[in-house]
C-alpha cells in the first residue's frame, strides 16, 4: 500500500506541472519544451538554497521566479524574435541545462540532514502522511488560486489569447505581452513541482527533467479527454481534472511496475499510455 | 474623425512576389459618417481597413483618429476608439469562451484587464438585455460557448460586444460574405441600426453591391491600391442601384 501512497503523493507534487502545462498547452495552444529545464532549475534552486541553510521562506518565492524568468526567456525568444514556439522552448531548455549543472556545480545534490517542507510542519505522526496534507494544502492553493486567476478580466483575456488572437488584439489587448506572462505562469507552476519533487525524494539530480513534459501534457490529455467528453465549461471543474489527471497518470504508472514490468520499460509505457489516451475518442468515433 | 494622408503599403517589397497593397491614399472620414467601400479583389479594401485598425502599419504617410497621430500604434492600443467586425466569425469571437466571456472583454475594451472578476449579476443582466434586442433567442444561452452558434449568430453578437464599450468608429470588413442571405440581411440591419443609434462613424467593406447601395452616406470605389471614385451623401443618393454594377464593367 506505500508503493501507491509514494505514487500519489508524487501525482500531487506533479499537480503543478500539470496545471502549468494546462495554461500553456490548452489556454494559450504553445507546446512548450522549457518545462524539462524549468523543473530541473526549480529543484536546482530549491537544493542549493536548502543545503545552503536559507530560510524556508525565500526558497519557494526563489523556485517561483527562477521558473518565470525561464519561461519569459522562452516568451520572448518565441513574440519578439518570431521564433516558433516549440523550437524557442528547445533552446531554452538547452541552456538551462548548463546553467542547472553550473548552479548545482554537480550532477546530483543530496538534501539529507536539511530543514524541508515536509519537515517544516507536523500535522501527522507518520511521516507519509504527514507529507500527503502538506500537499493536499499546497495542491489547494494553487489551484484556488491558478482558478480565481482564470476567473478574473484578466484571466479570460489569456483564455481568450490562445483562443482568437485577431478577437483579443482588437479589444485593446497586447497578445506579446499575454503570452510570455502565461510562459512566464507556467514554468514558474513547473518550477514549483521541482521544488516539490526534489524535497520528497531527498535530492536534486541534473537529470530529473528529463521527459517531464511529457508528464504534465499526459494528465493534461487525461483532463481534455474528459472534459470534451462530459462537455465540461467549467473553470473549477477543468482544473480538477488535470489534477486528477496527475495523479492517475502516476497511479498507471505504480500499477505497471507493480505487476512487474521492467523500470527500464516506464518511459515507453508512459509513451505508449499518452498515446492511447490521445487516440482512444478517435478510435470510439470511427467505430460508430 | 479618421484622417489619413498619402498612405503607401508594399508587402514582400523587392522580392518577386511584391505586392503593392495601397498606392497613395488619402481620405478624410468625418464624424457620424458610414462609408462604404467597394472594389475588385485585390484593389487594397482590406489593406486599408487594415492599416485604420492598426494591424497592418504602412510604410509611409500618416494616419489619424481624433486629431491624434496613430501612425506606429499597434491595434490593441487603437481599441480605445475602434472595434471591428472581421469577414470570418471565428476572427471576432473567441469560440471557446462562453457568450459571456466574450462580452466581458469586450465590455472593458478601451480599459486595462485586471485581477478582479468583473462578471457579476448586474453584469450578467445588461448582457441579457443586450442579447435580447437581437430577437434571436440567445439571451438565455450565455453560458454556452460561443463555437456552439452559428456564423450569423456570432457576426450579431460580434456588432453587439463592439457597442458594450465607448466606440467611435467600426470597421466592418465584409461581415457578411460568410453567410446566408437571411442572417446577412440581419447582420446588416443591425450593424445600420447600431451606427445610427450609437453615431457611430463607421467603414464598410462589402462585395454585395445591393448592401452598398442601401447603406451608408458616402461610397468610395478602389482599384489598383487608390480611390477611382468617392461620393458624399448627396451624390450618393442620386446613385442608381445600375450605376454601381457599371463600376465594375
Amino acid at each position: 500500500m506505500d508503493f501507491y501512497l509514494g505514487a500519489l503523493l508524487q501525482g500531487l507534487c506533479y499537480s503543478a506541472i500539470a496545471l502549468g502545462i494546462y495554461i500553456s498547452m490548452k489556454i494559450f495552444n504553445i507546446p512548450d519544451i522549457t518545462t524539462d529545464g524549468s523543473y530541473t532549475l526549480g529543484g536546482v534552486v530549491t537544493a542549493i538554497l536548502l543545503t545552503h541553510h536559507q530560510p524556508t521562506y525565500i526558497i519557494l518565492p526563489a523556485v517561483i521566479i527562477a521558473g518565470a524568468v525561464a519561461g519569459a526567456l522562452t516568451g520572448i525568444i518565441h513574440t519578439k524574435l518570431k521564433i516558433n514556439a516549440l523550437l524557442a522552448g528547445i533552446l531554452v531548455m538547452t541552456a538551462l541545462y548548463s546553467v542547472n549543472l553550473v548552479l548545482m556545480g554537480t550532477s546530483n545534490l543530496p538534501l539529507i540532514n536539511v530543514q524541508s517542507l515536509f519537515t517544516l510542519v507536523h500535522i501527522a505522526a507518520d511521516a507519509n502522511h504527514n507529507t500527503f496534507w502538506i500537499l493536499i494544502f499546497f495542491v489547494v492553493i494553487l489551484t484556488l488560486l491558478i482558478g480565481y486567476l482564470l476567473k478574473t478580466d484578466f484571466g479570460i483575456a489569456m483564455r481568450a489569447t490562445g483562443n482568437s488572437e485577431s478577437m483579443i488584439r482588437s479589444l485593446g489587448v497586447n497578445t506579446d505581452r499575454m503570452k510570455i506572462i502565461g510562459l512566464a505562469l507556467a514554468n514558474a507552476l513547473t518550477a514549483v513541482s521541482g521544488y516539490l519533487i526534489s524535497q520528497l525524494q531527498g535530492f536534486t539530480d541534473i537529470s530529473m527533467g528529463i521527459g517531464i513534459v511529457i508528464l504534465g501534457l499526459g494528465s493534461v490529455i487525461i483532463a481534455e479527454t474528459l472534459i470534451s467528453w462530459l462537455r465540461i465549461t467549467s473553470v473549477w471543474l477543468s482544473l480538477l481534472l488535470v489534477l486528477a489527471g496527475a495523479i492517475v497518470f502516476q497511479m498507471v504508472l505504480a500499477i505497471t511496475l507493480d505487476i512487474g514490468v521492467d523500470a527500464n520499460l516506464l518511459k515507453l509505457v508512459t509513451a505508449v499510455f499518452v498515446l492511447l489516451i490521445v487516440s482512444l475518442p478517435r478510435i470510439t468515433f470511427k467505430a460508430k | 474623425m479618421i484622417e489619413i494622408k498619402n498612405i503607401h503599403k508594399i508587402f514582400n517589397a523587392g522580392k518577386a512576389n511584391q505586392v503593392n497593397a495601397v498606392n497613395g491614399i488619402s481620405l478624410d472620414v468625418t464624424a457620424g459618417e458610414f462609408v462604404v467601400i467597394v472594389g475588385a479583389n485585390g484593389s487594397g479594401k482590406t489593406t486599408l481597413l487594415d492599416m485604420i485598425a492598426g494591424s497592418v502599419l504602412p510604410n509611409s504617410g500618416r494616419i489619424e483618429i481624433e486629431g491624434q497621430n496613430v501612425t506606429k500604434l499597434p491595434d490593441y492600443r487603437r481599441s480605445q476608439w475602434i472595434a471591428r467586425v472581421f469577414q470570418n466569425p471565428m476572427s471576432g469571437t473567441a469560440s471557446d469562451l462562453s457568450i459571456l466571456d466574450n462580452f466581458r472583454l469586450a465590455a472593458i475594451r478601451t480599459r486595462p484587464k485586471g485581477l478582479t472578476i468583473g462578471i457579476n449579476e448586474t453584469f450578467k443582466n445588461q448582457v441579457k438585455e443586450k442579447i435580447a434586442t437581437l430577437g434571436m433567442g440567445l439571451e438565455n444561452k450565455i453560458e454556452q460557448p460561443m463555437g456552439t452558434l452559428s456564423g450569423g449568430q456570432r457576426q450579431a453578437l460580434t456588432l453587439l460586444m463592439s457597442v458594450m464599450d465607448s466606440c467611435k468608429v467600426l470597421l466592418l470588413d465584409e461581415p457578411t460574405a460568410a453567410l446566408d442571405p437571411r442572417s446577412a440581411q440581419l447582420v446588416m440591419r443591425t450593424a445600420d441600426e447600431l451606427i445610427k443609434d450609437y453615431k457611430l462613424t463607421a467603414i464598410l467593406i462589402t462585395h454585395n453591391l445591393k448592401d452598398a447601395f442601401n447603406y451608408g452616406n458616402r461610397i468610395i470605389l478602389m482599384g489598383e491600391g487608390l480611390i477611382i471614385k468617392d461620393l458624399d451623401a448627396q451624390r450618393k443618393a442620386g446613385l442608381k442601384q445600375n450605376d454601381l454594377f457599371d463600376w465594375f464593367n
